[in-house]
């Protein structure tokens, strides 16, 4: 009898909460979706970006359009459930920031919903677009690809001598795969080669650092964010070993790093939401073409050029877009 | 809720139905915590996805990945016990190598079966059912694994089995192998969380390798929500437990994510799914004290075991 009533209360329970309807306080024109795998610092930059993007195109969250936000938290299964959740809702335009939250919004969308993605280093591996000229399909986006001949052409210029670049990347992120592979080809036309180290979690970084000890000249670390997370202790192990240590984020200039030419993540989220303002407006994901950074930002950290025994021109200061003294 | 949000709730809790099916072989038959899953998840589905990429049909490749699941669990119990490791510890054991392994397997993190065909797009072509196209074919899957599994442990082994979880003392005496019983049934378990992994990446056309993150507490999640509900009374009740807890607790998660209802946003989610599964336990610890029968029940099944035993 006390089972039949908890079946019973569960059962109300859900009738009862079922049928209740979104809030929205106001009519807006369109509806706009945006998801992301994580909280991390790149994909909230991009986030922001493409927000302020959007306000700045005339589509104003709250006013003109409403945006709905939904973190995965980690979890790809509920990436999933976030995708169907929204192909249910059809909204407008279904903004996806990196790569698994973009395939989930792909499968659940079946091309009834215009995508467009934002941070995904390679879209066509990724199976979202035929290619970057041409998407072809009903997703477009920006690639957080970056030109790597400028890193190198940096590590050349300020640490002249270096010839073994060490690089620390999680091997289970598509994204760093695709990086590492890029940095590669692009090392071979400095003659430079490329020893790697791999770290699944935050708390692997140390020794992943640690084991290029003796084996690179310099360490380069892609945006990673397993090693992005926990950038601080690559820093350390830098410092005490005179290792200068180059990243692909400004942020972690901030925190420690010597060099990086900067991928801005704040102005790949501000292209993503110019794009996603063109198909707002009517314009086919098909016909616009995956938008990539051409220009990098040098942010230099002279605090951390002195403990890892790098002395930086006058010169090279000044071309840099922010110096961090102290 | 949308349709598809429901149809999309309903298809996640049928494939971690199996997951939950796996885990209450393993947690509640062997009671064995198995940490094991959060790798065989993600090996279903690299193995399923990878053997798909190569060219091989896609039901092979689907139980490819209930194999692959199947010897990892033999994996964990081998070390557990053969090599006499604990048991926790043997499960974290798998599945921190299998991460790596995954990665082998696939050869880089992310697969794409975007376009590609799928069992799901083979019953796609059969017949025209719309968003619950992948929802009608899981649930006969998960009903047929259900009656399987249910089936398996009215058995002269099953019940050998069951009675190596619940009394390894009782059961040695009546000549069970404990040992062979405990591998057996971890293989069995795995398996079903294999299939799941492989089925998963078919459905939403992708296998990634980080993936299996939380895969136990979402199982574990389901198995005692289940219990909540239908109690323990015999395994096919406590099977069907496992499909209605899991569909509850993916329902649960469609409600958090449809947002705004009572001021969950997205972040807290997390903290949604935490108390889902500890008011299912309050609900069934109550339960348990008010009736006492339904201890009653579960403690009397070994005896049951004890005579097709011996």
């Amino acid at each position: 009898m006390r089972r039949r009533t908890a079946l019973f209360h569960a059962l109300a329970l859900s009738a009862l909460l079922m049928p209740l309807p979104t809030a929205t306080a106001f009519a807006a024109d369109k509806t706009v979706a945006l998801t992301y795998i994580v909280e991390h610092p790149a994909i909230d930059a991009a986030r922001k970006g493409i927000v302020d993007a959007l306000a700045d195109a005339g589509f104003v969250d709250g006013k003109t359009i409403t945006l709905d936000v939904a973190s995965a938290q980690g979890s790809m299964p509920t990436q999933t459930q976030i995708a169907k959740t929204f192909a249910g809702k059809s909204p407008d335009l279904i903004v996806a920031i990196s790569t698994p939250s973009a395939q989930a919004c792909q499968a659940a969308a079946k091309g009834a919903i215009p995508i467009v993605f934002s941070a995904v280093t390679d879209p066509v591996a990724a199976k979202l677009v035929k290619s970057f000229t041409q998407p072809d399909g009903t997703l477009t986006g920006t690639s957080d690809r970056q030109p790597l001949n400028l890193t190198f052409e940096l590590i050349h210029k300020l640490t002249p001598t270096a010839t073994k670049v060490g690089v620390l990347y999680n091997a289970g992120e598509a994204n760093s795969v695709a990086q590492v592979a890029d940095m590669k080809a692009a090392a071979a036309k400095f003659g430079i080669s490329i020893v790697e180290a791999t770290a699944a979690q935050s708390a692997a970084v140390p020794d992943a650092a640690r084991s290029l000890v003796g084996k690179a000249d310099v360490i380069l670390l892609p945006t990673d964010s397993t090693v992005v997370s926990a950038v601080e202790s690559v820093v350390k192990v830098g410092v005490d070993a005179k290792i200068p240590v180059y990243a692909s984020d400004t942020n972690s200039v901030e925190r420690g790093a010597m060099a990086a030419l900067g991928f801005n993540y704040y102005k790949l989220g501000r292209l993503t939401g110019e794009i996603a303002a063109k198909v707002l407006n009517g314009a086919k994901p098909a016909d616009i073409p995956v938008g990539t950074l051409d220009s990098e930002d040098l942010y230099l950290n002279l605090v951390s050029a002195k403990k890892m025994g790098v002395t930086l021109s006058e010169a090279t200061t000044q071309s840099a877009a922010k110096v961090i003294a102290q | 809720m949308s349709l598809i949000a429901f149809s999309g709730a309903c298809e996640a809790g049928l494939l971690f139905a199996l997951v939950a099916l796996g885990v209450y072989l393993s947690f509640r038959v062997l009671d064995f915590p198995d940490l094991t899953v959060d790798g065989s998840f993600p090996l279903g589905a690299a193995v399923a996805a990878s053997a798909i990429m190569a060219g091989i049909p896609p039901i092979v490749a689907t139980l490819l990945g209930f194999a692959a699941g199947a010897v990892a669990g033999f994996v964990t119990a081998f070390l557990s016990v053969r090599l006499k490791i604990m048991n926790l510890l043997a499960g974290i054991l798998t599945m921190v190598a299998l991460f790596s392994i995954n990665l082998r397997i696939m050869g880089k993190p992310n697969i794409s079966l975007y376009g590609t065909d799928t069992i799901f797009s083979w019953i796609g072509t059969i017949a025209a059912l719309g968003v619950w196209g992948n929802t009608i074919l899981l649930l006969c899957i998960v009903v047929a694994a259900k009656s399987l599994v249910d089936w398996f442990l009215a058995t002269h082994m099953g019940l050998a089995l069951r009675a190596t979880g619940a009394n390894p003392k009782m059961a040695e005496a009546q000549a069970v192998d404990n040992g062979r019983m405990v591998m057996l049934g971890m293989a069995l378990a795995n398996g079903l969380v294999g299939l799941a992994g492989a089925l998963y990446a078919e459905s939403q056309g992708v296998a990634d390798v980080s993936m299996g993150i939380g895969t136990i507490v979402t199982g574990l999640a389901a198995v005692i929500i289940g219990e909540t509900i239908v109690g323990t009374g015999s395994v096919a009740r406590a099977t069907l437990g496992c499909i209605l807890g899991a569909l509850i607790y993916r329902l649960v998660i469609a409600l958090a994510l449809d947002g705004g209802v009572i001021g969950i946003q997205a972040q807290d989610l997390n903290l949604v799914t935490a108390l889902v599964v500890a008011v299912a336990v309050m609900i069934s610890k109550t339960r348990m004290k008010k009736l006492p029968t339904i201890r009653r029940t579960r403690l009397s099944e070994p005896s049951k075991a004890e005579g097709a035993a011996s």
